[in-house]
């Protein structure tokens, strides 16, 4: 098989590669190894309306629901509300992304990428030791698809970056562990994401509750992988539903990973672009990776729908496509980084500090910089060396 | 020698993400590893379930 482009995974990032690249022009052909895209699902489902809006119309199939706000709790139990009540506005969209992913790839198959499921991509094809496209397998049977271009779309465990010789392993301190369950019991609240601190809680993360609607909720745990012993993800969120909800039932229980390594060395090499987690592009604070995914898979698609045909595919002329994510999202990636990289060492006291100067203050943008923001001036001494970050 | 536990892992490839030596692949609903396995550890500290666990080899 031969082909313009072959992106390897069908998530969020690969789809909307496969969708940019096949609308400009390209032969597009997408792998996924999974034989359902989407599905097991590895997140908590949350993204920002207005970010997702600006990439496609959303589509009530794959919302679950609209959430006005978040609260926070302290580890000694102080709880501050942070919402756009007044305003009536809905900030948030919880997704439903077993649908939500499989409309993204069909999207991309109506640009008129070829999609294949069941197929995992194996190893690139070398020509001359520049990468030539992929070998991949589909039940069973080994095949080649040659393309002067391959996207690696292939989630935290990717390969495609490690075969170009691109080395994506993340250390211990630069992932977040979840485990997560979908929870149904009558204590959820509907209209607000749910965020607990504390050092006890979950050592270097949070644990979170998303609602989906009808009194059921993703409700998860990260932890720092650095800060974590093998199984704790799952102990610790056990303990915290024996605790927050004793009779909630589990619907569903989700286990992964999430890079917060901030921005890698490089995300190309000759022949070879990377986008989404297998590029670590997700957010190092709040470990969300949808939008950011998107972001960078149009960006990669549009490049490379541009370099293709002129045959300008060596790892120079890719350059564009590190620019300009590093100039957009990669900003924020670096800046959420560097306030991670400060916020996973406070202790319970700091932490309880900080949730209690936000106590009755309102905080007019409802986001994370809106938040940090607000923060820091409440607290200038506390976060001196954030300052220089935020402003 | 590292052993998974298939009936406790949750095949989320976050092990495979970490692991420096990419001696590990998930493939379908499983873990494989191999060869190049250095028995750093790594994966078995942050997989959420504990489905990992280095087994010390008896020497010969
Ligand atoms: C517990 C948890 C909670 C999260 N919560 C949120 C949240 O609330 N909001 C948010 O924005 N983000 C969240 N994230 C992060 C988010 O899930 C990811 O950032 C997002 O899915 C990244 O999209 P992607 O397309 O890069 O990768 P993925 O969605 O992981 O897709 C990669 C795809 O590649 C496929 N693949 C891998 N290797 C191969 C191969 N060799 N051949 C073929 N196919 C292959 C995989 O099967 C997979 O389908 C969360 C993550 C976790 C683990
Ligand atoms: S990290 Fe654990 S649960 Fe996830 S795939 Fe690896 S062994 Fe399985
Ligand atoms: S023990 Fe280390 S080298 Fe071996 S599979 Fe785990 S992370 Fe890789």
């Amino acid at each position: 098989m031969r082909c313009d482009l072959v992106v390897v995974g069908a998530g969020p990032a690969g789809s909307m590669t496969a969708k940019a690249a096949a609308e400009a022009g390209l032969k597009v052909v997408m792998l996924e190894k999974r034989q359902e895209i989407g599905d097991p699902v590895r997140c908590a489902e949350g993204v920002s309306k207005a970010s997702l809006k600006k990439l496609v119309n959303p589509d009530p199939s794959w919302i679950s629901a609209e959430v006005k706000g978040a609260r926070i709790r302290a580890p000694d139990g102080t709880e501050i509300v942070i919402s756009e009540d007044r305003a009536g506005a809905e900030v948030g969209y919880v997704l439903e992304r077993k649908v939500f992913d499989r409309a993204l790839a069909q999207k991309a198959a109506e640009a008129g990428a070829k999609v294949m499921v069941k197929t995992r991509a194996l190893g690139l094809l070398w020509d001359e030791g520049v990468p030539a496209g992929v070998t991949a397998q589909f039940v069973g049977e080994r095949f080649r698809i040659e393309a002067p271009l391959v996207i690696g779309a292939d989630g935290v465990e990717s390969k495609v970056g490690r075969w170009a010789g691109i080395d994506t392993a993340l250390k211990p301190k630069d992932i977040e562990t979840c485990a997560q369950f979908l929870v149904q019991d009558e204590k959820i609240d509907d209209d607000y994401c749910e965020f607990y601190l504390g050092n006890d809680t979950a050592p270097g993360g949070y644990v979170w509750s998303f609602p989906k609607g009808r009194g059921i909720a993703n409700v998860g745990i990260g932890v720092l992988g650095s800060k974590s012993d093998p199984g704790m993800p799952m102990r610790l969120l056990r303990e915290f539903m024996k605790a927050r909800f004793p009779d909630g039932k589990v619907l569903e229980v989700v286990v992964g990973g999430v890079p917060v390594s901030g921005p890698i060395e490089r995300t190309v090499a000759d022949g070879v672009i990377l986008v989404g987690d297998a590029a670590r592009q997700s957010d190092p604070i709040t470990g969300g990776g949808i939008i950011n995914a998107m972001d960078a898979g149009v960006m990669a698609g549009e490049i490379a729908a541009d370099l293709v045909p002129k045959g300008e595919v060596d790892s120079g002329s890719l350059q564009v496509y590190e620019k300009r994510w590093r100039e957009t999202i990669g900003k924020h990636i670096s800046r959420n980084f560097a306030i991670k990289e400060f916020f996973v060492d406070l202790t319970d006291d700091d932490l309880n500090h900080l949730v209690h100067s936000l106590d009755g203050i309102d905080v007019a943008e409802l986001n994370l910089r809106g938040l940090l923001k607000v923060l820091i001036r409440q607290n200038p001494k506390h976060l001196l060396k954030l300052r220089h970050l935020i402003v | 020698m590292l052993t998974v536990n298939r009936y406790k892992c949750g095949y989320c490839g976050a092990c495979v993400g970490v692991c420096p030596a990419g001696a590990l692949e998930l493939v379908e609903t499983w873990i494989e590893v191999n060869d190049d396995c250095t028995r750093c550890g790594r994966c078995a500290k942050i997989c959420p379930l504990g489905a990992l666990e280095l087994i010390k080899e008896a020497k010969a």
